[in-house]
């Protein structure tokens, strides 16, 4: 009695003990949130379960499934694509933008402000404008090109499979652009001013100035900022959900929206979770990839910069 | 080389003036230090020599020729910033060379002019570090290095030792000196510090809110300081100021205490003036007037008494050793040949 009574003051009160205590709903959170859902999703892609059934283990099965089936091997081209393209056109875009909203200029925290907005909007919302802009009767863009009159008809947006891959990328590119645009701004504002009047009198130009200085100062930031954009964008769904569900004919399929549509509206379990387990290896990918490129560079090593 | 000339130069940051016409001639290869307190423009008007800032009006020559218009790298200068501004993502060697770079200079010639420089700062073993990796006073260095490489017409430095210890200060004080013997470049030096002004300088500028109070030569501040605020800012502890009156043969303070002084000329009888006296230059002697000793602080080299004269703390300093308890009387005396008079409304020397 006495000795049960020690050891549990013991695990009260040990250091090491204290600590696991702390950790304990931490832990738990993400056993609960995180490792429970993955593990239950890579599981169920190894079974033929449908809604309504648990399913019985069937070994790699769907994997060879979807791996011949075309829609897939097309929603894997096309999410690598969205991917890459823009994440391109937003580093590009959200870098320049940056550099424009670090200038000293008039109304500068009003356009601040306005360039937050794609950001604020939520992505349901936005993504119904866009479905307005992108309307084969109605959009204003094929409006304005006919009275400016560069073309005939109406342009076919969302019908056509390349029109739409197109409009769907613009329009997440809108929408990332903000959170890039307003990182880089704050990563060029902690670089100090008279880096800027040392590289003047140095003699460099403002392109030199923005090669071997500022862009080498900020390299950490965007890769940070990049990795984030790639896992968000690799992973969009409600942008492609509510534009184009997918269509026309699966050409604007994402593996995220193809496994909800398999597992979910399909009522496929095991197929939708093998194509959403597809996903990890790209994650892991682009992850490992930026933590080699986030390591500390060898000028941020060492003491303090006092 | 090149001297700069500063003709009648203003600056306005908006409706703000904050230089109000300067002039200022410093020779070719000259060590000139603008000392002044903090906030009275010193590093604006370097910035302004350094193409920094622009020029609300006036006229700054670099050599023979008007550079208000001139862009900065076309100015042939080298400025060392206060926190050094080196480039955290290059190495000592690259942040020294990147002005030849920039230059389209061979590798080969860079190298061999950083090497020279940072031979010159014994930096030669640091080539390959970060400024990171680096001491407070190696980083100074570096910025001096870069200064160096591009062997400039005029080196400008913005208090570039506020951000070292006391005993580095001293070091790094004559080290640049040094370097300036060495190197014969006109040099252009702010600082707060009256020391490092009077130390360093071959001509001091003194200036107070946006303005040039005296020029001249360490010693000749020193000795004869054009106005109050000069007296009171060069010397350390700084000079005393006793209001006082021309009273027939001697002064008499306010505080009713005379003093008998050889009167100069200049001084008509009955007279309001203010007396200075720095205070090295306080001597006890039986002939004195009274004092009564509030505090005493021996340093070892000297012994600093603080001491009050009719209701006015003054200072004094001496080289030899006293045994003074406070309370005490004593008997001060100033050399008769090293007091100032000073007008007491508008401050001038008279
Ligand atoms: N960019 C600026 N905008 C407005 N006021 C400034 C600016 N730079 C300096 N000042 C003002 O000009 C005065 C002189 O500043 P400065 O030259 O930096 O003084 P210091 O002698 O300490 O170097 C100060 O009162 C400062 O507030
Ligand atoms: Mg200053």
């Amino acid at each position: 009695m006495t000795g049960e009574h020690g050891r549990w003051r013991r695990l009260r009160t040990n250091r090491d003990w204290l600590g696991f205590w702390f950790m304990l709903p931490a832990a738990a959170f993400l056993l609960l949130f995180l490792v429970y859902p993955l593990g239950l999703g890579i599981w169920l892609s190894f079974t033929d379960a449908r809604i309504g059934s648990p399913g019985n283990w069937i070994g790699l099965e769907n994997y060879e499934w979807i791996i011949g089936d075309a829609k897939f091997q097309t929603a894997v081209f096309f999410t690598l694509l969205y991917t890459l393209v823009a994440s391109a056109f937003k580093f590009a875009i959200g870098l320049y933008l940056a550099l424009l909203l670090n200038q000293a200029m008039p109304f500068k925290a009003i356009i601040r402000a306005v360039v937050l907005i794609p950001f604020i909007v939520p992505t349901v919302l936005s993504a119904i404008a866009f479905w307005w802009i992108f309307d084969p009767q109605f959009s204003v863009i094929s409006w304005s090109l006919k009275k400016l009159g560069w073309i005939q008809g109406n342009i076919n947006f969302l019908g056509d499979a390349w029109n739409a891959r197109w409009s769907v990328i613009f329009a997440n590119v809108w929408r990332g652009v903000p959170f890039i645009a307003i990182s880089l701004l704050a990563g060029l504002q902690t670089l100090p001013p008279s880096l800027y009047e040392a590289a003047t009198l140095d003699g460099a130009t403002r392109w030199q100035m923005f090669r071997y200085v500022t862009y080498p100062l900020l390299t950490p930031i965007i890769a940070v900022v990049m990795t984030f954009s790639v896992l968000f964008t690799f992973t969009d769904f409600q942008l492609i959900k509510v534009l184009t569900n997918g269509g026309p004919a699966g050409s604007t399929e994402l593996m995220a929206t193809m496994s909800y549509n398999t597992a979910i509206l399909g009522s496929r379990i095991g197929e939708g979770s093998a194509v959403s387990t597809a996903m990890v290896p790209f994650l892991l990918a682009a992850i490992m990839f930026s933590w080699f490129g986030l390591q500390r560079r060898k000028w941020q090593h060492g003491e303090s910069n006092d | 080389m090149a001297g700069v000339t500063l003709r009648q130069v203003r600056k306005s940051f908006g409706s703000t003036e904050v230089v109000h016409g300067v002039d200022v001639a410093i020779a070719d290869g000259e060590f000139c230090v603008l000392v002044g307190p903090s906030g009275c423009g010193k590093s604006t008007l370097l910035r302004m020599i350094a193409g920094l800032e622009n020029i609300s009006a006036g006229e700054i020559r670099i050599g023979d020729r008007i550079v208000n218009q001139v862009h900065p790298k076309e100015r042939d200068i080298a400025m060392v910033f206060q926190n050094y501004a080196l480039y955290p993502h290059m190495t000592v060697a690259a942040n020294m060379g990147f002005s030849l770079a920039l230059r389209g200079e061979t590798k080969a010639l860079i190298a061999a002019r950083v090497r020279t420089a940072a031979e010159i700062l014994g930096l030669a073993p640091y080539l390959e570090r970060y400024p990171r990796q680096l001491s407070g006073g190696q980083r100074q260095r570096v910025a001096m290095g870069r200064a160096i490489v591009r062997n400039p017409q005029v080196f400008l430095f913005d208090e570039p030792l506020s951000n070292l210890d006391a005993k580095l200060r001293v070091a790094m004080r004559t080290e640049i000196k040094e370097l300036h013997q060495r190197l014969k470049t006109t040099t252009v030096y702010v600082t707060h510090d009256q020391i490092e002004a009077m130390t360093m300088a071959d001509k001091i500028v003194v200036m107070h809110d946006g303005l040039v109070e005296q020029i001249g030569a360490p010693l000749e501040l020193y000795d004869r300081p054009a106005n109050r605020f000069v007296a009171g800012f060069i010397g350390s502890p700084a000079m005393n100021f006793l209001p006082a009156r021309v009273n027939g043969g001697c002064i008499s303070l306010s505080s009713g205490v005379d003093i008998s002084l050889p009167i100069k000329a200049k001084l008509e009888a009955n007279r309001e003036v203010i007396l200075g006296i720095r205070p090295e230059h306080l001597e006890i002697a039986a002939d004195g007037f009274a004092a009564e000793v509030v505090v005493i602080e021996p340093t070892g080299s000297e012994t600093q008494l603080f001491a009050r004269v009719g209701g006015q703390e003054i200072v004094a300093v001496f080289r030899e050793r006293h045994e003074f308890a406070p309370g005490q009387h004593v008997r001060l005396r100033p050399r008769a040949d090293c007091a100032h008079f000073f007008d007491p409304s508008s401050g001038q020397r008279i």
